[in-house]
């Protein structure tokens, strides 16, 4: 589809693929507002932003996944309709998706196989396969089945499967969140040698030091706007970072020097096998969250978070009784409801789906979690008045923005769901609270009402734990910072006393988390800002 | 050309409430053409299937009679089918239900004095039978993860052969010349009728009972609470606290019980007997009752009544108007097949949208 063509945001060469007013809107959220984009042969091109920037609802639109609202998408000047990925794969655009979809029992030549046309192969794609691995370095045997392979070699399947349309622009979404740093680094070499061959790539990363390394230009998000175009060689990490989380929204007040109240939550030598080939094994994780603080607990995700929350809340139930400890009484044997009658409360990561059903209303949700400790029952009946005056309770107190009187969970925006299930559990006032990424994808001011509530929580005497990717939101609120890394547990380290960098190297696995905290202030001999992470 | 279904952002309750009627209505314009086509009258079907059957007293004692059994395990196959868990095997619960109350009733013929105990030991038999026979695929989902969908299905045929070896074997009448059935029960065995000379027996109002009770258990108790939380959000459950392996227990406890107690009504009521078969497939007409009725009891009450009319109307067809019985069941699959699509274009806008299949990658 020809038009006239868009000039360049810049001087130069006609860009290879230029994104110009790029909206995208989700009923009343906008997740791209507009957004402008250039990104040349031969280079390796950074989207970088926090979560929620609007990172990958552009990359979807570049890809094909999602119609923008407002905007156009240009090829070498000209422009063009992406409606689906087969338009944007006729252009010349390959994506390698964070999350594989491979099929575990399929050998990694029939996974190639399945989405390439039919006329090529049997003999004839293998040849290709063979002749990508010695090109590039991507070294796979094409008869071992999927299940057998690590990560890093999963992703070669995506990458191979990408490179066989012979792509101009591959997108990379997060492609190392995955990898071993030996896996990285190898993935590094093959992103150099596409580059050196004139094509182009869009990296999307959270890790500033990769983006540092690999990256001569870099367009950076927030809040579904561009904020900021550099060369991440040319910046610090911090700078870099500065420029993704912007300036506060509103200071949070800290808490009063709360009362310590002895330890309140405790997990002991916790070890529980990985319930799945994507979980994550917990090896001995020890830890204490006394009365008044607050606890956060850093790291990248799919390194065990998920499985150290369910630990906790007792969706799994641990090996030892002892292992987990409320309040002295040792509960690791006890279901999720009596934890909560002895006073805990947890916020899943997940709204949708985990910490509410979507599709019933909120004083339905509202029983949901507090069923156990509420007086929602009677005989085994509900009380469906006392439900809709908790709901109630709790959407005057966190401003939960809804349509209509009792509508269902899944209608709210992210971040006023999140508001309302974060209420819910803060309003049984609960003597320990464990949440995780409480503000994911959630708007600034959600956010900023979000911590505040944890705070005041904690200054009234509850033990709070906080898992999070999110370092600024932990250096705001949390007392003190313990990092998940493969499923051990860091030491907690006061905040006063460690450092981005310092947790920023755990977090990597740079440094041993079971080990001995690195020195404070001098991270093993390395740069500080090239390994600061802000997720 | 590809189909595309997207949600309806607002529900209307008309067209919601009018799905099922235009899904009606076109299964019977639908059925009208194959009738025609047999070289029937539509018109003469339409009023031997829908409108004799409820003109006269008799017929429509046996509608109630047939929808009965129907709603009755329909009723309790919603809390499997709620909860996601997959009950096929009604059908042997029911069987089982029949043989073990039944059972009580051969074993109590003869009794004299007072005997009013005995019809509801048979009752609690039948039902507890039913309970016991539906924990086998619940215990083999939750100890060992076997799929319940296969290992229920196949425990009907178990039970089949089951109640037609205790007919024609040990619980055959002694002095019944061979026949393949037990002895007649006492009175005091029976389910009373409702009213003298009549066919209608007090099974009616058990299954009344049970969908009222059902009614009541889902939408206002916690344990219905977690049923339909089970089901729609399985992980929401799991965080509500509602545990997998005692929802998956009760559920097959209730729609095994349910099954049972259907089956121990119909050999207590209308056969009076124990026979080598006992149900014209109640417990698999069940399961397209119970989706017919949205898994709501009230609905499949209404549902029971529909497909139970179906069936003594297409009795009367075969016989009056020479119709092949297949065209009932036939009918009845066209309806469930309608009524979910109606459901499906109730929820979501359905548009073509040219250009090749979605991508697997989308």
């Amino acid at each position: 589809m020809r038009a006239p063509a868009i000039p360049p945001l810049s001087s130069g060469p006609t860009p290879l693929y230029g994104a110009y007013g790029i909206v995208k809107r989700f009923g009343d959220f906008t997740a791209n507002d507009g957004i402008d984009l250039e990104i040349r042969a031969g280079e390796i091109h950074a989207l970088l932003g926090e979560n929620g920037a609007g990172k990958s609802t552009l990359m979807k639109i570049l890809y094909g996944l999602l119609e923008p609202t407002e905007g156009v998408i240009t090829h070498r000047g000209d422009v063009v309709r992406l409606p689906d990925p087969d338009s944007a794969r006729r252009l010349g655009i390959g994506m390698v998706f964070q999350h594989f979809s491979l099929c575990e029992n399929l050998t990694v030549a029939e996974n190639i196989a399945l989405v390439m046309p039919r006329a090529l192969s049997g003999r004839a794609l293998a040849a290709r396969i063979a002749a990508l691995a010695e090109t590039y370095g991507l070294h796979l045997d094409p008869a071992r089945p999927v299940w057998s392979l690590s990560a890093g070699e999963r992703q070669r399947i995506e990458i191979v499967r990408c490179l066989l349309q012979d792509p101009r622009l591959v997108i990379l979404d997060e492609p190392t969140s995955v990898l071993t740093s030996g896996e990285a680094e190898t993935l590094f070499v093959v992103l150099e040698r596409l580059r050196a061959e004139g094509r182009a790539l869009l990296y999307i990363s959270h890790r500033l030091d990769e983006v540092r390394r690999l990256c001569a230009r870099a367009t950076i998000l927030r809040a579904g706007k561009v904020v900021g175009a550099c060369d991440p060689r040319r910046e610090s990490a911090r700078s870099l970072a500065a420029m993704m989380v912007g300036a506060q929204v509103s200071a949070l007040k800290p808490p009063a020097a709360a009362a310590r109240a002895g330890e309140r939550l405790r997990l002991e030598r916790l070890a529980l096998p990985a319930p799945g080939l994507h979980a994550t094994d917990l090896r001995d994780v020890s830890l204490g969250v006394s009365g008044g603080e607050i606890l956060g607990i850093a790291g990248i995700a799919g390194n065990g978070q998920a499985e150290l929350f369910a630990a906790l809340s007792g969706e799994v139930r641990a090996p030892e009784a002892e292992a987990v400890r409320i309040d002295g009484r040792a509960v690791g044997h006890l279901g999720i409801n009596a934890r909560r009658r002895l006073g805990a409360a947890f916020v899943p990561e997940e709204r949708n789906g985990h910490a509410a059903a979507p599709g019933l209303s909120l004083s339905e949700n509202a029983v949901l979690s507090r069923h156990a400790t509420a007086p929602l029952t009677r005989f085994g009946l509900l009380r469906r008045r006392g439900a809709r005056a908790l709901a109630q309770a709790v959407i005057a107190a966190f401003d939960v923005r809804k349509a209509g009187p009792d509508p269902a969970a899944g209608t709210l925006s992210g971040g006023n769901l999140q508001k309302f299930v974060v209420g819910r559990e803060i309003l049984a006032e609960p003597g320990i609270l464990v949440i995780n990424q409480p503000t994911w994808g959630v708007d600034a001011a959600a956010a900023a009402h979000i911590r505040q509530a944890l705070l005041d929580l904690a200054a009234r005497g509850a033990a709070v734990l906080v898992i999070s990717q999110d370092l600024d939101e932990l250096f705001e609120i949390a007392g003190s910072v313990a990092v998940l890394h493969a499923g051990s547990l860091s030491r907690a380290m006061p905040r006063a006393e460690t450092s981005r960098a310092a947790i920023g190297l755990l977090m990597g696995g740079s440094a041993d988390p079971a080990g001995p905290p690195p020195a404070l202030g001098a991270p093993a001999g390395r740069p500080e800002p090239a390994h600061a992470e802000v997720s | 050309m590809r189909l595309d279904l997207r949600p309806r952002s607002r529900r209307s309750p008309l067209l919601a409430a009018l799905s099922p009627v235009l899904a009606f209505a076109g299964a019977v314009f639908i059925g009208g053409i194959a009738v025609a086509l047999l070289g029937v009258s539509p018109a003469a079907a339409f009023l031997t299937y829908f409108v004799t059957p409820l003109s006269e007293v008799w017929s429509l004692q046996e509608v109630a009679l047939k929808a009965a059994p129907l709603a009755l395990i329909a009723t309790g196959l919603a809390f499997c089918y709620r909860a996601n868990l997959w009950n096929i095997g009604a059908e042997g619960q029911f069987v089982v239900g029949g043989l073990a109350g039944g059972w009580v009733g051969v074993a109590t013929h003869g009794s004299e004095g007072f005997t009013l105990w005995i019809l509801p030991l048979m009752l609690l038999v039948g039902t507890l039978a039913g309970v016991a026979y539906a924990m086998i695929p619940a215990l083999l989902k939750v100890r060992l993860g076997v799929s319940e969908i296969l290992t229920s299905l196949m425990l009907v045929y178990v039970a089949e052969l089951l109640l037609d070896y205790m007919a024609r074997g040990p619980l055959r009448d002694p002095a019944g010349y061979n026949f393949p059935q037990s002895v007649a029960f006492d009175g005091a065995a029976r389910l009373p009728y409702l009213a003298e000379g009549e066919t209608l027996h007090a099974g009616v109002l058990i299954a009344f009972g049970a969908v009222a009770l059902a009614t009541l258990v889902l939408t206002r108790t916690l344990f219905g609470f977690a049923v339909r939380v089970v089901g729609a959000s399985p992980r929401a459950a799991r965080f509500a606290g509602f545990s997998d392996a005692r929802m998956t227990f009760a559920a097959f406890a209730i729609s095994g019980g349910a099954a049972g107690l259907a089956g121990i009504a119909e050999v207590a009521g209308r056969i009076g007997q124990l026979q080598p078969t006992i149900s014209p497939g109640y417990g698999f007409t069940a399961i397209i009752v119970a989706f017919l009725g949205r898994l709501s009891p009230p609905g499949i009450l209404v549902a029971a009544l529909v497909i139970a009319l179906t069936t003594i109307g297409g009795e009367a067809a075969q016989i009056d108007l020479k119709l092949p019985l297949d065209l009932t069941r036939a009918f009845q699959g066209l309806l469930l097949g309608l009524v979910l699509g109606a459901d499906v274009l109730a929820r979501f806008h359905v548009r073509l949208v040219p250009g090749g299949p979605a991508s697997p990658r989308a």
